[in-house]
C-alpha cells in the first residue's frame, strides 16, 4: 500500500548501518516516515534536509552547538543510580537526568540545534506547538537567546492545566496563542503550527518538538536529542563495567526522549522499552494512518478519523507517535507498553518519596512500566530516561492527590 | 479512462470562457447533494466535493467549521459517497480530502469506490509528488483523475513535474498560506497560473484565497479558472441552501461571462 523504501538506509549508500540509521532525502524508516505535507511546505521541507545535512556534517556547527549545550544547557546531564528504588523494586534502577538540564527537560537539545540551524539558514521567526509546555517554554528561551521572533501553538485545554509554562514563555518574550479547534490539546497545536508555517514558510522555521512531522523533523530531532543516548552508553559503561544496561526505557508521545536514548543503545543487546499512556497508545493500536506529515502509527476510528488521546500528562496526550518507533516496533527492535493514568500518579508519588525527586508527569509513565514489570526485571539493570522536573506538574498533582 | 474533469475544463476553455469549480463540502446539513445539484445548473463547470477529515491542516476557519459540524453530524465518506451514486449532479465531480482518508479505506478501494459513485477526480492536498505514486496508480487503474496542488513555493522545474502527473487539471494555490477568503487577490496568484501556463497545456485552475466575483476575473486575466472554497462553504455554513449556492455560483459565472 504504501511506498516501497527505495532511500532505506543499506551499507553500500554511505549511510550508517543498523537501526535508528540516516533515512535519506525521501525519509524513510522502513515503510513508515515520507513527507506528507501540502505543496507549499514541500520546497521547505527539502531545503531543511539539505540545510541539516550540511550543518550536521559542518565541525563548526557541531563544535558551536557542543558549546551551547554544555555552558548553556548544562550538559552533559548525570546518571543516578537509585539506590532506594532499587532495593524497593528488585532491579538497578538508574537514571538519565534530563530534568537537571536548563529549562527542565529534554526538550533544550533539540531547540538550541533547531535554533541555531534557523539562524544558518536566515530564518528570522520561529514557530512551535507544544503541548505540556516544555517544548514552548525551550523554543521561547532558544529564541530569546538567538533574538528571534516567537510563537507558541498551546492548545486551549493545555493552556488551562499549564498556566506556569504559559507564563514562562511570555516572560521569555514569546507570544502564545491558542489552539481552540478539535481536542483543543498537542494533536490542534500542531495543526495551527502547520497552517501558520504555510504562510509564513519564506520567513520562519518551524521548530518541531518531537521526533514527529514531515521528514527532515523525525530524524533531524532524533540527531538533535542523540546525545542523550551517546552520553549514557558512555555513562553506563563507565557505571557497569563496560557492559550496557539490559533495559533502557523512556516515555513516549511523539517520542523524541525516547528517540534520543534509544538511539545510544539500539546497536547493542539493552532491550528498548518505549511507555504510552494507556489513553494515547498509538502503538498498542497499531494501526497505521498518514497526518501531520508522516505515515506512521495512530489512533484512528475506522474511517481514518483521527481520535483524541487522552492522559494525565499533556505532554503525551498525542494520538500519533513518531515514524520511527513505528518501524522499531514493526521490525521487534523495541516494545511498546501502555500504562494508565493511575499507574503514573503512584510512580510520581514513589519517586519523590523513595529518591527525592519530583519527575514529569510524562516521565513518571516509564517508571510506572518499571513498577509494572518488576517480576520480569528482578535483577536486572535498567535505564529510565527521565527526561522532565515536575515541577509544572505539582499544581495539578495537588488536586489529584487532594 | 474518460478524463470527464479535463474534458469539461478543456471544453469550456476551448470556447473562450473560463472555468468555475466550486467546492462543497459533503454531508454538510440535509440539502448538501441539492446544494451541488443548484450549484451545477448555476454554471460551475465541475464541482469539488468536501469529504470531511478532522485535521485538515491546508484548511482556515470556514472550512474548519464546516468539517466539523460535517463530522458532529455523522458523516462518513460512504455515506457521502453512497448519496452520490446515482445521482444526477450534471457536470463531473471530484473529491477533495486529506490522505489519511482515502489511506484508511485502502487506495484501491477508495478509488474504486469515488469511479463507483460517479466521482470523476481526487485532490488530497497532503499527498504531494514525492508521496503520490501509490495513490495515483490506483486512481489512474480505477479512472479517478488526481489533480495535484503546485504552489508559490514550488521551483520552475517541480512545476513541469508537477503537471505532468497532475489530471483533470492543475491547481495552482493563489497564495501562501490556508483557505479562506481574503480581502484581496495575493499578487502571487496570476504569479502562479502565469508560471503554470508557461509549462503545461493542461487547464490551470487557481484556488487559495479567491473569493469574490471580482477577485475570480482579476486571476482569469491569466488562469483558464478558478475553484472557489470559503466563499462557498460561508453561503451554507450561513444557512444558504441550494438558492443561496445557486445564487452565488451565478454571481461568479456572471462575472467571468462578461468578462471572458
Amino acid at each position: 500500500m504504501s511506498a516501497e523504501a527505495p532511500n532505506a538506509a543499506t551499507p553500500d549508500s554511505g549511510v550508517q548501518p543498523g537501526f535508528m540509521a540516516d533515512p535519506t532525502a525521501g525519509g524513510r524508516f522502513g515503510e513508515f516516515g515520507g513527507m506528507y505535507v501540502p505543496e507549499t511546505l514541500v520546497p521547505a521541507c527539502q531545503e531543511l534536509d539539505r540545510a541539516f545535512r550540511s550543518a550536521w556534517a559542518d565541525p563548526s556547527f557541531r563544535a558551536e552547538l557542543t558549546d551551547l549545550l554544555t555552558h548553556y544547557a548544562g550538559r552533559p546531564s548525570p546518571i543516578t543510580r537509585c539506590d532506594n528504588l532499587s532495593q524497593e523494586l528488585g532491579c538497578t534502577v538508574l537514571l538519565k537526568r534530563e530534568d537537571l538540564n536548563h529549562t527542565g527537560s529534554h526538550k533544550i537539545n533539540n531547540v538550541l540545534g533547531q535554533a541555531l540551524l534557523a539562524k544558518r539558514m536566515g530564518k528570522t521567526r520561529l514557530v512551535a506547538e507544544t503541548g505540556a509546555g516544555q517544548h514552548g517554554v525551550a523554543t521561547a528561551t532558544a529564541a530569546a537567546l538567538f533574538d528571534m521572533e516567537c510563537i507558541v501553538y498551546m492548545g486551549t485545554v493545555d493552556i488551562r492545566r499549564q498556566e506556569l509554562n504559559v507564563f514562562r514563555m511570555k516572560l521569555l518574550g514569546s507570544e502564545v496563542r491558542a489552539a481552540e479547534s478539535g481536542s483543543q490539546t498537542l494533536k490542534d497545536a500542531v495543526n495551527e503550527a502547520m497552517r501558520h508555517w504555510v504562510a509564513a514558510v519564506e520567513s520562519t522555521h518551524y521548530c518541531l518538538g518531537s521526533v514527529m512531522g514531515p521528514h527532515p523533523y523525525p530524524w533531524m530531532v532524533r540527531e538533535f536529542h542523540r546525545v542523550i543516548g551517546d552520553e549514557a552508553l558512555q555513562q553506563c559503561a563507565g557505571l557497569l563495567d563496560g557492559g550496557n544496561p539490559d533495559v533502557v526505557v523512556a516515555c513516549v508521545g511523539g517520542g523524541s526522549n525516547a528517540a534520543g536514548i534509544f538511539s545510544g543503545f539500539a546497536d547493542t543487546d539493552a532491550e528498548l522499552v518505549g511507555v504510552e499512556p494507556a489513553g494515547g497508545a498509538a502503538v498498542g493500536r497499531a494501526v497505521p494512518g498518514i497526518v501531520h506529515g508522516s505515515h506512521s502509527y495512530l489512533m484512528q476510528d475506522e474511517w481514518g478519523q483521527v481520535l483524541e488521546a487522552q492522559s494525565i500528562s499533556a505532554g503525551l496526550d498525542y494520538p500519533g507517535i513518531g515514524p520511527e518507533h513505528a518501524h522499531l516496533a514493526a521490525t521487534g527492535r523495541a516494545r511498546y507498553e501502555p500504562v494508565t493514568d493511575a499507574q503514573v500518579v503512584e510512580a510520581f508519588q514513589l519517586l519523590a518519596r523513595t529518591e527525592g525527586i519530583i519527575t514529569a508527569l510524562e516521565s513518571a509513565h516509564a517508571l510506572a512500566w518499571i513498577v509494572q514489570a518488576q517480576d520480569e526485571l528482578e535483577g536486572k539493570t535498567v535505564l529510565l530516561n527521565l527526561s522532565g522536573r515536575g515541577d509544572k506538574d505539582v499544581a495539578q498533582m495537588m488536586d489529584v492527590l487532594a | 479512462m474518460t478524463r470527464a474533469l479535463e474534458t469539461a475544463l478543456r471544453t469550456r476553455r476551448d470556447s473562450g470562457g473560463k472555468c468555475l469549480v466550486p467546492y462543497l463540502t459533503g454531508g454538510l446539513g440535509d440539502v448538501w447533494l441539492e446544494t451541488i445539484q443548484a450549484a451545477a445548473v448555476s454554471g460551475a463547470d465541475a464541482i469539488e466535493i468536501g469529504i470531511p477529515f478532522s485535521d485538515p491542516v491546508m484548511d482556515g476557519p470556514t472550512i474548519q467549521l464546516a468539517n466539523d459540524k460535517a463530522l458532529a453530524l455523522g458523516v462518513t465518506p460512504q455515506l457521502i459517497l453512497d448519496r452520490l451514486r446515482g445521482a444526477d449532479i450534471g457536470v463531473p465531480t471530484a473529491v477533495m480530502t486529506y490522505g489519511n482518508i482515502a489511506y484508511r479505506m485502502g487506495y484501491q478501494r477508495f478509488a474504486s469506490s469515488l469511479a463507483d459513485s460517479g466521482v470523476s477526480g481526487c485532490i488530497l492536498p497532503d499527498i504531494p509528488l514525492e508521496e503520490v505514486g501509490p495513490w495515483a496508480d490506483a486512481a489512474d487503474a480505477a479512472g479517478v483523475e488526481t489533480v495535484l496542488l503546485a504552489a508559490p513555493t514550488s521551483p520552475d522545474e517541480r512545476l513541469v513535474r508537477i503537471a505532468g502527473r497532475s489530471r483533470g487539471f492543475v491547481y495552482g494555490v493563489g497564495l501562501l498560506g490556508i483557505t479562506g477568503v481574503r480581502d484581496q487577490l495575493a499578487d502571487s496568484a496570476k504569479v502562479i497560473a502565469k508560471r503554470l501556463k508557461e509549462v503545461t497545456d493542461m487547464p490551470v485552475l487557481v484556488g487559495v484565497g479567491v473569493g469574490t466575483p471580482e477577485q475570480a476575473v482579476e486571476v482569469c486575466e491569466v488562469a483558464d479558472g478558478v475553484a472557489v472554497g470559503s466563499a462557498m462553504v460561508q453561503r451554507m455554513l450561513d444557512g444558504g441552501g441550494p438558492e443561496g449556492i445557486s445564487v452565488l455560483v451565478g454571481e461568479f459565472r456572471s462575472a467571468l461571462d462578461q468578462n471572458f
